[in-house]
């Protein structure tokens, strides 16, 4: 009985844990491909890159991303990008200094700057804070059966205007299909062809919007390939261990067992 | 020395004589480990080990993530991303000790029902029990002040939330919640001190880990038959028992690896689907979450607390007596204390004289049900509070209630328990015996 | 003892070491992190190099600049100052060695040997007295060139020390030009 019961209680801790996620209305997401889906995925360096042109030129408008250091614009695993031409944007932006007091260039030690707007919410971490919104009633049951978080929700969202407007109080809302409640303040901020990439790659909507999910994916999580390098293996010595702890504990018991065998009989 | 008799350590080198006449530590890391445990034990018995050993994991990795954790309202979010970033292996080390909040708890409810399925909890037992429901309750608050540390949305309002269950207290109420916060709302203070215990707690359980051990090492385990080893002489102990290392330390290992390999398997590869997404983004007191919730541990009793509202007759029937002093939000509050409470009241509310669940045939049923209640409650206290939720919730309180106070008092009175064996040895001897037979389940089989 | 039971000896053995084996690598994995963590994280290596821009200096005068939590002096030296250092006899120093990163460490306290590049226009080195660590004073002292107000060591135009308690010349510290304005430290170019 108690073995079924343990069972059970794995099930439904699993459902529980999901259950935890349920908000109230949620919109359209749409299951979208990543190549860092996966215990194997890693990020593709190529959609990176462009994903983060995509921040430059359209995101970077209204939001900010205070969490993350220019300078690992440069790491390995993520976009990549070499030396110079880490600089070279660092000195596009311009951060706000504690010691001088004032604005300066930036340097690529320093952090992305912060929102322009009130309303316009840091996106560092925007991939990890919207992953509970896929899956029906926002249970995050599609989180774990298919993979799906916050890079499916980021890109469903850029894809999801519908073209309707309406005026409530004073502010212009854009119905979006993938909103929560399904009306956004966010002016549609992509377009078919508004941004041109050198190597001539697709710059429909629905690319550009998974090229900066992706990129945004990776400044929530920048470490997520070593992370999944280190519970491979992780799980491959435990294996290891866990066999021969296996083997250890039938032969220090056979004889005990056998014994037990011997004197029932 | 009271308990099982066993052979103790001899100091046999001058040196060890010397140092035995002086310290005798050594005789009592003897004793400790090589402590005569029933030989029949299932695997149900290996949360002990599992659990000293997060213990060490959360406090190992806890220490280290201080060293880099800011506790200012400004820095702490930052901090977190620091850590999570900049730190050689940090995203590791922060996701491990995230994650190993819910190994812990999983593997202490893993523990706590096998206690109450067991009848560990019954005499002689009932101080370990106690200082078992100790340390239960000392989880709870440091986790619930780990997870105020990173400063997120859920870490804030879920602050606000909780210590305003204190605020519920009547006539103190408002006193005692902003001597918790020092100040009247969750800020800088409340930041800071909780990073203070929530350092210090864990050091607390590990010396109440101690007594526990202590106390049911005084007593001796024990085990799926719930008879008592034979004490009469040293030579009718052993039948029943074995020392605890090296049989049950690897046997305990073994299950150890395997728990910890779906640990990795989860902190590499979906280190964030048991935590709230709401908590990366950063804590602004001027916007709550559409939907409060606490993390999947404390799920079962936030929903006894949120089961007891206004409407229900015995929440106005409590307010009529008492004058509105208990009011529909105290008795939540009391409800869901009340709940740990019975709880830890099982050793003198339980009537019966059989000790194992596996002899009492009605038992087991009552039993399934209060472990799927515990789940039902769990699932309700994830849900939002509207519609048909929280008449479940009223239910599975209802059930969990019950259990404690109703049916385990009569069923020691009305139930015909089964026949147990007269030994653990009979027992061992038998589970080989009848093996490839169907009438024992597997789960009650020892170590294999 | 038959045959049979000696094999079943070394076999049970071998599991036995190679569980307790595997034990002790996975045990020493999982210290590593915790250890490892103590190094100097991500943001702080960043910071062990920068570019100083040098464009706003002229000829006899200086920028400090804090770097790892400590300054750095740069300064763009006069002819007369060059001269007076290059001219030194290397007996007259307290400390004969360079004390120059971008060199061996034997080489001898030359000028040339502690200035940045063959000109000598530039010289580059810790702004921390090698007594106890206070900051000099820049065009002070007998010698022209800095005076430790602490304890009254006196360092010529070189940054060689020359009077006074410090025992070593200010350190050099990795420095190079990357282009014709901008100061590279804490890496070679």
């Amino acid at each position: 009985m108690l073995k079924k019961l343990t069972i059970a209680m794995a099930l439904t801790l699993g459902l529980a844990a999901s259950g935890a996620m349920a908000a109230g209305k949620t919109g359209e997401v749409t299951d979208y491909d990543f190549s860092f889906e996966g215990p194997f995925g890693t990020f593709d360096q190529q959609q990176l890159q462009r994903g983060l042109k995509v921040y430059t030129e359209s995101c970077a408008a209204c939001h900010g991303m205070k969490f993350v250091p220019i300078r690992t614009l440069g790491d390995e695993g993520g976009p990549n990008l070499p030396d110079d031409q880490v600089r070279a944007y660092a000195a596009m932006l311009e951060v706000y200094d504690e010691s001088i007091r004032d604005f300066r260039t930036a340097t690529p030690t320093d952090h992305f700057p912060e929102s322009n707007l009130e309303n316009a919410p840091d996106l560092s971490l925007m991939a990890k804070a919207r992953a509970g919104f896929s899956g029906p009633y926002g249970s995050g049951i599609n989180q774990l059966v298919r993979g799906m978080g916050g890079p499916e929700y980021i890109a469903s969202l850029l894809n999801g205007y519908t073209g309707e407007i309406r005026e409530e109080a004073g502010a212009v809302l854009y119905e979006n299909k993938a909103f929560p409640g399904g009306w956004i303040s966010m002016a549609p901020p992509l377009e078919d062809g508004w941004i041109e990439f050198d190597d001539g790659h697709a710059n429909d909507l629905e690319s550009m919007s998974k090229d900066v999910a992706a990129f945004l994916m990776w400044t929530a999580e920048p470490k997520m390939m070593a992370r999944k390098q280190a519970g491979l293996t992780g799980v491959l010595f435990l294996t290891v261990l866990a066999v021969l702890l296996y083997l250890t504990n039938k032969r220090l018991w056979a004889p005990i067992k056998a014994r037990a065998k011997q004197r029932k009989d | 020395m009271s308990g099982i008799p066993h052979d103790h350590y001899e100091p046999t080198s001058a040196r060890e004589k010397w140092l035995h006449r002086r310290l005798p530590i050594v005789g009592l890391l003897y004793d400790t480990l090589m402590i005569p445990t029933p030989k029949n034990l299932n695997w149900m018995w290996i949360w002990g080990i599992v659990l000293t050993f997060t213990l060490v994991l959360q406090i190992a990795t806890g220490v280290v993530l201080a060293m880099h954790y800011v506790p200012h309202v400004d820095r702490a979010f930052a901090s977190v991303e620091h850590i999570m970033r900049n730190v050689n292996g940090g995203h590791m080390i922060r996701y491990v000790h995230m994650n190993g909040a819910s190994l812990f708890f999983a593997a202490v409810y893993a523990h706590i029902f096998r206690g109450l399925y067991y009848g560990s909890y019954k005499a002689p037992r009932e101080v370990t029990w106690i200082i078992g429901m100790l340390i239960y309750l000392l989880m709870m608050g440091t986790a619930f002040m780990g997870y105020v540390l990173p400063w997120g949305q859920m870490s804030f309002h879920g602050t606000a939330v909780i210590t305003g269950l204190f605020g519920a207290i009547p006539f103190v109420g408002e006193s005692v919640q902003t001597w918790l916060l020092g100040a009247s709302a969750v800020g800088q203070p409340a930041l800071n001190r909780f990073f203070s215990l929530h350092y210090l707690l864990p050091f607390v359980i590990a010396g109440l880990v101690i007594v526990h051990i202590w106390a049911f090492h005084t007593t001796g385990n024990n085990n799926p038959t719930g008879v008592e080893v034979r004490r009469t002489s040293k030579e009718e102990a052993e039948r029943d028992t074995l020392p605890f290392w090296p049989y049950f330390v690897i046997k305990d290992l073994f299950a150890l690896a395997i728990i910890l390999l779906v640990f990795f398997a989860i902190v590499g590869f979906m280190p964030n689907y048991l935590g709230h997404p709401d908590n990366y983004i950063e804590a602004n007191p001027l916007a709550t979450p559409a939907h409060i919730v606490p993390e999947w541990y404390f799920l079962p009793f936030y929903a006894i607390l949120r089961a007891f509202d206004g409407d229900v007759w015995v929440v106005i029937a409590v307010e009529w007596i008492t004058f509105g002093i208990v009011d529909a939000k105290f008795f939540g509050v009391l409800a869901m204390f009340g709940a740990l409470v019975v709880m830890a009241l099982a050793p003198w509310l339980d009537t019966s004289s059989v000790r194992s669940g596996r002899y009492r045939p009605a038992f087991k049923w009552f039993f399934a049900v209060l472990v799927i209640d515990f789940f039902v409650l769990m699932w309700a206290g994830a849900m939002p509070a509207e519609g048909i939720y929280p008449t479940i919730a009223l239910i599975g309180s209802a059930y969990w209630f019950a259990y404690f106070l109703v049916i385990l008092p009569l069923l020691g009175i009305f139930e015909k328990p089964l026949s147990q064996p007269a030994t653990i040895e009979d027992d061992f001897n038998a589970m080989y015996a009848n093996k490839g037979s169907t009438s024992g389940a597997p789960a009650m089989s020892p170590a294999e | 003892m038959s045959h049979a039971d000696d094999y079943e000896g070394t076999r049970r053995d071998f599991i036995y070491y190679a569980a307790a084996g595997a034990g002790t690598v996975v045990a020493g994995a999982a210290v590593w992190p915790l250890v490892n963590q103590m190094n100097p994280s991500a943001d702080v290596l960043a910071l062990a190099s920068i570019r100083v821009d040098v464009s706003g200096l002229q000829p006899g005068s200086q920028l400090t600049q804090l770097w790892q939590g400590k300054p750095v002096f740069i300064r763009y030296r006069t002819p007369e100052e060059i001269e007076a250092a290059r001219a030194v006899d290397l007996s007259e120093l307290p400390d004969p060695v360079a004390r120059n990163d971008n060199l061996d460490e034997a080489v001898p306290a030359t000028d040339e040997n502690r200035a940045l590049g063959e000109s000598g226009e530039w010289l580059v080195m810790m702004g921390v007295c090698t007594h106890f660590g206070c900051v000099p004073v820049g065009e002070a002292g007998d010698f022209d060139g800095w005076f430790c107000p602490c304890h009254g060591s006196h360092y010529d135009t070189s940054g060689r020390i020359r009077s006074g308690p410090a025992p070593e010349n200010l350190p050099v510290p990795m420095a190079a030009f990357v282009d014709e304005t901008t100061i590279l430290l804490g890496e070679e170019a």
